[in-house]
């Protein structure tokens, strides 16, 4: 299995690339080369700072209709996910849009950012195998997805919104599994399983 | 539920760990890694590594040693001392840190704080704050708690946030060491005057002065070191009382 993690400059790649080695993963690579990413058996997408930023990379890069377009399961990590969406408030910018929802900022009542564990619920996808409901996962963010169809996870802060989505092949977590102890180790292992 | 944190920082000098720990099964307690892997199974939610190594030349040991801990770790580790410049961030970054942590560098450049906002994003960037109160006024110092300045405590806090930071590490030198609780009064002040998480950070010596802490002092987060090294307070039985005490907790 090849797996390639998007490289554009935006994400954590290197604790991605820790958790894939902790996991046995032989064959991994760090690309930003579209063919390296569509001959790819998964990817994986990471993502950290600013929206904006970010897409205009993906953009400089021509990454954006490569992603759109796999068919191969992906998954976005945090702002990976986000980047997923059809607009986002951070930057007022319009996402890759393979999910109709908008992110949004946390009301101000509550901190910004939402940073620490939280538990994740209403599980709904094959993710979240062997994950039980309530497990605590990791989450720094101060922009969310709200609640939609494609709704596979929640969690509350502030308000309930998605903490995972899934379409088709496109999978979104806003926790980083990569830093949630086992369990989230165990989301990784079962999206490379899929 | 976002779960209150505890954080165990450990002193770092070219490239090992300070102050004496009493863990047992540890085969070298000097060793900042194994370390680390143990206050991770130990339930940690986070740890704080603080570089206390003067020289440049030692700092390259500190981005070997980071991305060393990235390797087992799987859980978010912040690292801090010394940090002046962005490039220093962005090495940390690479090899692996979750966050930086920013002191006095930042005060005596503020824009430092913009700029690794910036850069980064705020996720990634905490600014620790040393204070303590002359004739009852919250005072910033530099250097480790050293130097004064001539700034207020919630008056630097708020430029900070508004700057970019993600999160604030207070320390009160006044309660650092003594083991006679953490600066509630001040944290719960900072908390309502700044929207970003507080990791409160000296006085810790019992299970109580946590849950004072998290429910008086406001605090998202505490930090300790000697009473986690020492043995003197057990993680597991630690955040098991506190969550007796109501206060979230993830075990």
């Amino acid at each position: 299995m090849e797996v390639a993690i998007v490289d554009y400059g935006a994400g954590n790649v290197q604790s991605v690339q820790f958790a894939l080695d902790r996991l046995g993963v032989q064959k991994y690579t760090l690309t930003q080369d579209p063919d390296q990413i569509r001959k790819a058996d998964k990817v994986i997408f990471p993502g950290q700072g600013a929206a904006a930023a970010a897409l205009e990379k993906l953009d400089q890069l021509e990454l954006t209709e490569v992603l759109k377009g796999l068919t191969q399961p992906i998954l976005g990590i945090c702002l990976g996910m986000q980047l997923f969406c059809s607009f986002s408030e951070e930057g007022n910018t319009p996402g890759l849009g393979v999910f109709p929802m908008k992110v949004q900022r946390f009301p101000q009542r509550v901190k910004q950012p939402q940073m620490g564990w939280n538990t994740i619920g209403k599980l709904d996808s094959p993710l979240f195998k062997d994950i039980p409901e309530n497990a605590y996962m990791y989450l720094v963010h101060s922009y969310y997805v709200a609640l939609a169809a494609e709704t596979v996870a929640t969690a509350t802060y502030g308000l309930e919104y998605s903490v995972a989505i899934q379409k088709d092949n496109f999978f979104g977590v806003q926790f980083h599994p990569e830093k949630s102890g086992p369990q989230g180790q165990q989301i990784l292992s079962n999206f490379l399983n899929l | 539920m976002l779960t209150k944190r505890i954080i165990p920082c450990l002193d770092i000098k070219d490239g090992r760990t300070v102050k004496g720990v009493n863990f047992v099964n540890l085969r070298d307690a000097g060793d900042p890694v194994e370390l680390a892997a143990q206050y991770a199974r130990a339930g940690a939610d986070e740890l704080v590594f603080l570089d206390i190594s003067a020289t440049e030349e030692k700092r390259k040991t500190l981005a070997q040693l980071v991305y060393q801990v990235a390797q087992v770790l799987d859980i978010p580790f912040t690292v801090g001392g010394g940090i002046s410049a962005v490039e220093h961030v962005e090495t940390l970054l690479h090899n692996g840190a979750d966050k930086v942590s920013v002191n006095s560098a930042a005060f005596r450049n503020p824009e430092l704080i913009d700029q690794i906002a910036h850069k980064f994003g705020s996720q990634c960037l905490v600014v620790a704050i040393d204070a303590r109160q002359i004739e009852e006024e919250w005072i910033v110092h530099l250097v480790g708690g050293k130097q004064p300045t001539t700034r207020g405590l919630f008056d630097w806090a708020q430029e900070v946030a508004q700057r970019g930071a993600g999160e604030i590490l207070f320390t009160s030198m006044d309660h650092d060491g003594t083991k006679n609780g953490f600066a509630n009064q001040a944290l719960a002040q900072l908390s309502e005057l700044v929207n970003i998480p507080i990791i409160a950070s000296g006085g810790a010596g019992k299970p109580e002065h946590f849950s004072d802490t998290f429910q008086q002092g406001s605090a998202d987060a505490a930090l300790a070191a000697s009473v986690f090294h020492f043995g003197e307070i057990d993680i597991p039985e630690l955040k098991v009382y506190l969550q007796n005490q109501q206060i979230p907790m993830r075990i």
